[in-house]
């Protein structure tokens, strides 16, 4: 079972604690806009979804073919 | 797998000092103008959040009370509270709030008001604060712009040491009406860049 962390942006306040916390530098906030996963880079760890303070950061099963 | 630290990670004694300060001096408050003036540079030259996703000091030191200290309970904040009409909102009082402050300040400037030697908690709290005032060799206005800005400093920093302990340790950055502000600029940039773009 593949696990991604997937982020909703409509409440995301781009604060990059997500960032912070990812042991793959997997997630960055392009244009300061709200915080961005590389699915290729996720390994499903829930790091980020544990510190996000809106906790808005979920682990969700990916795609067979990711 | 740790990161290595770079300087920024180190910006959270800039705000512990800075707290602590005014309480020794309060002139030193006006030294709070950076972390007003920093992330609006940065968001309005860069378009970016780098303010808050690095170099927050505020931001580094919950995250190490809450997180290496344990002094937060890590629990979801309720709803509302990182729902758009919370953080606009809390946007528009702090700022509505700010320049209150700015208008009391420009009263003493004038002279239609002594100066008041206290600090406002939490908008409404008045506490003594004269032993860190030991004069200016500025006007009086600078003085009550000093004890202004550092109620709103201290202020935000209860309010955002009390929602470490009750929700997440960075709570305070959902709600924090900087980094609200810095992101509704940031927005604007990118969508009218991608529009300039498009044609």
């Amino acid at each position: 079972m593949k696990r991604k962390a997937i982020v909703d942006t409509s409440m995301c306040a781009a604060c990059g604690c997500c960032v912070k916390v990812c042991p793959m530098g997997a997630i960055s906030v392009p244009h300061g806009v709200n915080a961005v996963i590389d699915e290729t880079l996720c390994i499903g760890c829930g790091k980020c979804a544990k510190e996000c303070p809106a906790s808005i950061i979920t682990l969700e099963e990916a795609n067979h073919e990711s | 797998m740790k990161a290595k630290k770079k300087w920024y990670d180190y910006l959270w004694i800039f705000s512990l000092t800075y707290l602590i300060l005014g309480f020794v001096n309060i002139l030193f408050a006006l030294l709070g103008m950076i972390c007003f003036i920093a992330p609006l540079v940065i968001s309005i030259g860069w378009g970016n959040k780098a303010y808050c996703n690095k170099f927050c000091g505020r931001g580094q030191l919950f995250s190490m009370l809450g997180g290496h200290f344990g002094l937060s309970r890590k629990k979801d904040m309720p709803k509302w509270m990182k729902s758009k009409y919370f953080r606009y909102g809390f946007l528009i009082f702090f700022f509505t709030m700010f320049f209150i402050m700015l208008w009391n300040t420009y009263l003493v400037f004038a002279g239609q008001r002594p100066l008041g030697q206290k600090i406002k908690l939490l908008w409404t709290f008045k506490v003594p604060w004269q032993w860190a005032y030991h004069g200016t060799i500025f006007s009086d206005g600078v003085a009550q712009f000093a004890f202004g800005f550092y109620s709103i400093m201290l202020t935000s920093t209860i309010l955002g040491f009390l929602t470490m302990i009750l929700f997440k340790p960075r709570s305070w950055c959902v709600y924090c009406p900087m980094g609200t502000m810095t992101q509704l600029i940031c927005k604007a940039k990118h969508v009218t860049k991608s529009q300039t773009d498009a044609k």
